[in-house]
């Protein structure tokens, strides 16, 4: 009981933030809510036994990504924002349809029959923890592993290609 | 006990807030933030999934998934510096260089 209403929590204040996310005029005040939900998305990923997880999405999300976004968004201040309109033309169709896709998943879940005892015990799992994560991430899932650092080699070498005033001589 | 279908329906709900987002907002920053708001909703789901059918595999994903987050907002951050020093807007709906 204790747990559904920490979970009860995290899930509106996750949406509630979400939502004034993507409503903000200024795109400061959004980066600013966004970091509340990647908070208590951490929260979320904590209760599920995930911590090292946490503390991965803290320090890499909330610590570098929302702080590079905060770092352009600073640099290509814009001063139109008070008086330029937020949303495109369709933006109640949009609306619309978003709250349709959504009403329908949780309509098709909450009628679905999920087995309640699958893994639902207060017991640990066989293998938590940044140790197991880490034996599964060297052994099992290797490729994969070397592939996600070339794709940050690509993206770190792509960034400063592109950002870099050319120089001509 | 939390059910497993809250989660989900948690995950589907963020994800459309995200996809509200990315269809609805004319600047460029926010299209980004709604994209990394889909991709957390992913997140969560994946991460729910791992808790309840005790396996680590559903994590392993999600620190792929924040990897290449990671790297596809420098590289998306990049390209509207680049944009912004050529275009001189921040403005979906004014790139149109390429309309007929």
């Amino acid at each position: 009981m204790g747990s559904q209403i920490i979970f009860f929590y995290f899930a509106v204040v996750i949406l509630a933030t979400a939502i004034i996310t993507i409503t903000r005029r200024n795109p400061v005040h959004s980066v600013m809510f966004m970091l509340i939900l990647f908070f208590h998305i951490a929260g979320l990923f904590v209760m599920l036994n995930a911590e090292f997880l946490a503390a991965v999405q803290l320090i890499v999300y909330a610590g570098a990504i929302l702080i590079l976004y905060l770092f352009v968004v600073m640099l290509l201040n814009v001063d139109r924002e008070s008086t330029a309109p937020r949303a495109n033309r369709y933006w109640p169709w949009m609306a619309g349809f978003g709250l349709l896709i959504a009403l329908e998943v949780i309509l098709l879940v909450a009628r679905g029959s999920f087995p309640q005892a699958a893994g639902q015990t207060m017991q640990q799992p066989a293998g938590i923890g940044a140790k197991d994560l880490g034996m599964l991430l060297y052994q099992k899932y290797l490729v994969p592993f070397e592939i996600a650092s070339i794709i940050l080699l690509v993206g770190l070498v792509g960034a400063v290609m592109l950002a870099k005033k050319s120089t001509k001589e | 006990m939390v059910p497993l279908s809250w989660y989900i329906m948690l995950s589907a709900a963020l994800f459309t807030v995200g996809v509200v987002g990315v269809l609805s907002r004319r600047n460029i920053f926010i299209i980004l933030m709604s994209i990394e708001l889909m991709l957390n909703a992913a997140n969560i789901n994946l991460v729910a999934f791992s808790h309840y059918l005790q396996s680590l595999t559903g994590q392993i994903f999600t620190i792929f998934v924040i990897t290449v987050a990671a790297a596809e907002a420098a590289v998306a951050l990049a390209v509207i510096i680049l944009i912004a020093r050529n275009r001189g807007t921040l403005y979906v709906d004014e790139f149109n260089i390429m309309k007929g």
